[in-house]
């Protein structure tokens, strides 16, 4: 090996240059999404679970629903996406941990890179994988027949809504993942936690038919909040109330979060 | 002499464990420093301090002329770290994992690509590098994972087991690279239960047992200092064994073994063998094996911790004792940047 050194991106201080930290985070994302062109099951979980959320709602629950597949699709198809947006937030968590579990964050640690690249790097990618997954299932919906009635600012408003909540949930799934043992245990977590949570909410039914004890939860629900933000800015509906509330939520679970995940990021990774 | 790797009185404490209490050493420059010990010792948390992943609670460690607590980002650019498994990316081919790294320190793509390619060569992984880690073998695993270490041309290697969990042609070809990277002047610390390894590969030993530095010096040294010479004998017959044992054991006043059919005495005093040799005689006991021979780094190891060094047959991705980085990763607190 000859004697040239690299230059390491340092300042003479020996700090990482913000310059050199974002294109070190630049970096981690690509490693994320790159990823998934060696690993199809990713792909698979990605993509397939989706779509196949699309068809058994549509087709097995849509008639009863709403008297035909067509028209359950148009109520649910935005609920649909809002419980996938969040269950894919816990691949987050899952990939920080099986990092963590590996060793790789030991590799990362002992190299002089921006602390924050790597978690910085995984969130941003895993926001570009939710993206992906939006414009999938939507674009599976048209082909069904669902019809985006808001617009071209109704479409990029809802999409941003849905990516802004994604970002602050992300945040809980960066501390289920600094948390866990290994990854089997974070997607079980999930499981339990995501799904009942998706469920007792406008997601996939209106709320008129529950009792009135879930309805009460169910109208605080951000999950509620979130479907009918959503579905408004797609398909028409109230928009104002559920998009304030959507951010209100968000803003508290992204106040909640962030400061634990750093915590446990920076005593664990 | 200057030194790659000092050490004062470091100290560190996990909760209940005080997994390094004090402990002192230092590398030469372009020389490898082999850290042994049983398991549990301290060998990863000393290196974790070492690589900046954690610091220590007392004492100071200065890596490549830096502090690692005041100043982890100097030592971070000059070290590479090479743990227990193989910290590599499972769903990248061995190519990225090792763009990651050259991208990562800041060089541009052409010269990443042109880094990742060379190391792959000379690991003989330039097949393999385009294919995802995940069906790589154990082997291959490491030897891409060391080559990540490198991937900056660190003056410092840190290397925590890092033959643990391989067949034996792999280790030595672990070796045989870690050779070639030290005679071309980096310096080298090595952790291994291996007491092989350390002395095929180490200039100089540490030993550490519940967190102290118990001895150190070359293997040489080491082995005449503390275990001396070896009186190894093998009855012709085995149902002798028993017998002689006995005998050996009256005639050395002391420890003695059985290992795989042989007798293991050491030699105190110069006139063991003559006497093992007239008592046998004497009680008419035909010896099929007698040798004097300087005692083997594991005796040396028995002999300075009062237990031998744990085979380590462990699998390579289920760490399981206390020393392991998990359970440290645990207890660690954040240092750096």
């Amino acid at each position: 090996m000859t004697a040239t050194t690299i230059t390491a991106p340092l300042t003479k201080g020996g700090r990482v240059r913000p310059g050199a930290g974002l294109r070190q985070t630049g970096t981690m994302a690509w490693r994320s999404l790159v990823s998934v062109k060696h690993n199809p099951l990713e792909l698979v979980d990605y993509s397939i679970t989706p779509i196949m959320f699309v068809f058994l709602f549509t087709y097995v629950f849509g008639g009863q629903m709403a008297g035909s597949p067509e028209e359950y699709l148009q109520y649910a198809l935005p609920g649909i996406i809002v419980q996938n947006t969040l269950f894919m937030t816990m691949y987050t968590a899952m990939s920080l941990n099986s990092d963590l579990t590996k060793g790789v964050f030991d590799r990362l640690r002992s190299l002089p890179i921006a602390r924050s690249a790597p978690l910085f790097g995984r969130i941003a990618a895993d926001l570009a994988k939710q993206l992906w997954a939006m414009l999938l299932m939507l674009a599976l919906g048209a082909v069904l027949g669902f019809r985006i009635t808001g617009g071209l600012e109704g479409f990029v408003g809802g999409g941003l809504l849905l990516l802004v909540f994604a970002l602050a949930v992300s945040w809980s799934a960066v501390l289920i993942g600094m948390l866990a043992g290994d990854p089997e245990k974070v997607q079980v977590f999930a499981f339990t936690l995501i799904f009942p949570i998706t469920f007792t909410s406008s997601a996939f039914v209106r709320v008129e038919t529950m009792p009135g004890w879930l309805q009460a939860w169910v109208d605080i629900n951000p999950v509620t909040h979130l479907s009918d933000a959503f579905r408004g800015l797609l398909v028409g509906g109230e928009i104002a109330g559920p998009v304030l509330w959507s951010l209100i939520w968000a803003a508290g679970i992204a106040a909640v979060f962030i400061p634990l995940a750093l915590r446990a990021y920076r005593a664990r990774a | 002499m200057s030194y790659a790797i000092q050490a004062e009185g470091l100290k560190k404490r996990f909760k209940e464990t005080q997994a390094l209490d004090g402990v002192d050493l230092e590398a030469r420059t372009g020389s490898v420093l082999g850290l042994l010990g049983p398991n549990g010792a301290g060998k990863t948390t000393a290196v974790r301090i070492f690589a900046t992943l954690i610091r220590p609670d007392g004492g100071r460690a200065v890596v490549a002329g830096h502090d690692v607590a005041r100043e982890p980002g100097r030592v971070r650019a000059a070290v590479g770290l090479t743990g227990q498994y193989a910290a590599v990316d499972e769903n990248l081919t061995g190519t990225e994992n090792l763009l990651l790294i050259g991208r990562l320190l800041g060089m541009p793509r052409r010269v990443a690509k042109g880094r990742a390619a060379e190391l792959l060569d000379r690991f003989q992984l330039s097949e393999a590098g385009g294919r995802a880690v995940k069906g790589f073998s154990g082997g291959m695993r490491r030897r891409l994972d060391l080559a990540a270490s490198l991937v900056g041309r660190p003056q410092i290697l840190f290397l925590d087991e890092p033959t643990t969990g391989l067949d034996p042609h792999s280790r030595g070809e672990v070796w045989d690279m870690l050779r070639g990277l030290v005679a071309e002047g980096v310096t080298a610390l090595l952790t291994t239960q291996y007491l092989e390894e350390a002395d095929k590969l180490a200039d100089e030993v540490v030993v550490i047992d519940k967190g102290r530095v118990i001895a150190e010096g070359t293997p040489d040294e080491l082995k005449s200092a503390v275990g001396g010479q070896v009186l190894q004998l093998r009855p012709l017959r085995p149902q002798d064994l028993e017998r002689v044992h006995a005998l050996v054991t009256e005639a050395a006043g002391g420890e003695t073994h059985v290992e795989s059919g042989m007798i293991i005495a050491p030699v105190k005093d110069p006139a063991l063998m003559p006497a093992v040799v007239r008592r046998l005689d004497r009680a008419d006991i035909p010896i099929g094996e007698l040798a004097l021979r300087r005692s083997s780094l594991d005796e040396v190891f028995l002999a300075l911790t009062g237990h031998r060094a744990e085979p380590a047959q462990r699998p390579e991705e289920q760490p399981s004792s206390p020393d392991d980085a998990a359970f440290e990763r645990v207890g660690s607190t954040g240092g750096g940047s």
